[in-house]
């Protein structure tokens, strides 16, 4: 399938995109700092050891989206805090967006274990125009030559990037 | 929390299930919770499996392995997992293009100077010192090549290390230094020092996407890490030479700590250990970082230079070596 030649964007790269376009594209050059974080490791936790009932789990397609837990009727994705849903919501669509190219129907789960609070997803027209809108944004964003500036957010000192945003000197 | 490993006597390293232990020749076996190792350096002479190595590979722990006499001799790496290659040719353009060269050349030894006049600004009648290294410094910024640079740095250095006589009242003397081998107490203790920040450098910079092998000061020819060097020049002055200073102005070294002869003088088992204990309480101690805002460790501040060195390979901010501010 053609999609998968010319669209080599991952799951994460759309999440990023509504995080931060700094660390989308920080990520994209393989300058990743996720493995110095604590909270990306409980998050891996909470994957792992979540739903130990579910067989069809971290399933790679083409090489390049993974997909937490496949279903007969939906797909899931467990994440460990609801606090960046936006981020999440998309991640998810974009799955959905992907899998349809693909000519397969599916709905979208997130799971949030932790807070016991799940969240259906559902791929509309609407949300199709936005992911492929998302696609353009998180290719522009790879195409600079050098990272966007550093961009103060509510957020960032749990970010797994902030000592590295905000050394300086 | 992380803390790295230190083995003096011989023995075996094995992995038992999802947990390592060490069993010395002599004594009981120790077991050691993966997940809290950071590092482990071998002194002592220690066998090894690849059952074990396996297991560190895959938990990212690098093993350091010092010879007899407690000289850095190499690292066990597991396979490399931070990899970016656009940063590598960053910074081998950084290396190729004279000038950017020079410019992170002249960063590491400002930041090494500075260090050191910090350390003598400390004490008493070490001003003609801290006049020398401030000459240095400023020829060092009009230095068209990194041998001219190297030179100041070196008569800097020579100033510093003076000083020491200074500093340390008499209580050692040292006249010059000597690096292979050592030949007097303090030429050990430096040599000792620095190979301990040599590998805490090359552990932070393995944390993160640099290439160790590429570097600006010295010359990536070295046939070491070198990137590793230049990064130690900054923190040798903050890290080493601060624990130098206590350890003689506070009696606490004696004869035995030092194993020594006409033509050598090594640090014994006794004398490495309370460096490494030293050494170690160091590491972890924690300044309020002013950019910031959190408190991290000095261990830390490594990193924290190997971020900004990335930084400024993505031209993303122009790096500017640490000056401790505290």
């Amino acid at each position: 399938m053609e999609l998968s030649q010319e669209l080599r964007i991952t799951g994460v790269k759309i999440n990023y995109l509504y995080v931060c376009e700094r660390k989308l594209w920080l990520f994209d050059r393989g300058v990743c700092m996720e493995h110095t974080s604590d909270k990306v490791l409980l998050g891996k936790l909470i994957d792992e050891f979540s739903y130990p009932k579910e067989e069809k789990r971290r399933i790679l397609i083409d090489d390049l989206i993974c997909i937490d837990i496949l279903d007969e009727e939906e797909i899931r994705e467990i994440k460990y805090s609801d606090s960046l849903e936006e981020p999440n919501r998309m991640q998810i669509l974009y799955y959905l967006y992907y899998l349809k190219k693909l000519g397969i129907y599916k709905k979208g789960i997130l799971n949030y274990p932790k807070q016991r609070k799940r969240e259906i997803v559902e791929l509309t027209p609407e949300k199709e125009r936005e992911v492929e809108d998302a696609i353009k944004r998180v290719e522009e964003v790879i195409k600079r030559e050098t990272p966007p500036p550093v961009e103060k957010k509510k957020y960032c000192r749990k970010c797994a990037y902030f000592e590295f945003c905000f050394v300086s000197e | 929390m992380q803390k790295d490993l230190y083995i003096f006597s011989s023995g075996t390293i094995k992995r038992k299930e999802n947990t390592i232990y060490f069993e010395p020749k002599e004594g009981e076996k120790k077991y050691f919770p993966i997940e809290n190792i950071s590092a482990i350096h071998l002194f002592g002479e220690v066998d090894i499996n690849t059952k074990a190595l396996n297991f560190f590979a895959q938990n990212n722990i690098i093993i350091h392995v010092y010879n007899y006499y407690g000289y850095y001799s190499g690292s066990y790496i597991p396979r490399e997992k931070n990899v970016s290659g656009e940063l590598l040719v960053k910074q081998v353009e950084h290396y190729l293009n004279k000038e950017e060269r020079m410019y992170l050349a002249y960063s590491f030894v400002e930041g090494a100077l500075f260090h050191m006049q910090r350390n003598l600004r400390e004490y008493e009648n070490t001003e003609e010192f801290i006049f020398k290294i401030k000459q240095e410094l400023e020829k060092a910024g009009t230095c068209n090549d990194i041998n001219e640079l190297m030179g100041c740095e070196g008569r800097a250095r020579d100033a510093y290390y003076d000083a020491f006589n200074v500093i340390l009242k008499g209580k050692f003397l040292f006249e010059k230094r000597e690096k292979r081998p050592p030949k007097n107490p303090i030429n050990a203790l430096i040599s000792f020092g620095n190979s301990l920040t040599y590998s805490a450098v090359l552990s932070e910079i393995y944390k993160t996407q640099l290439n160790p092998t590429i570097s600006y000061l010295h010359e990536p020819r070295e046939r070491r890490f070198s990137l590793s060097l230049d990064i130690s020049e900054i923190f040798k002055p903050l890290i080493t030479d601060t624990i130098i200073f206590k350890l003689i102005n506070n009696n606490m070294l004696k004869d035995e700590d030092f194993d020594q002869d006409v033509n050598y003088c090594y640090l014994s088992e006794s004398g490495r250990k309370k460096f490494i204990k030293e050494f170690e309480t160091k590491m972890d101690t924690t300044i309020k970082h002013r950019k910031l805002g959190r408190n991290v460790s000095y261990r830390f501040l490594i990193r924290l230079e190997c971020y900004k060195l990335i930084k400024h390979l993505l031209k993303d901010e122009i790096y500017k070596p640490l000056k401790a501010w505290w």
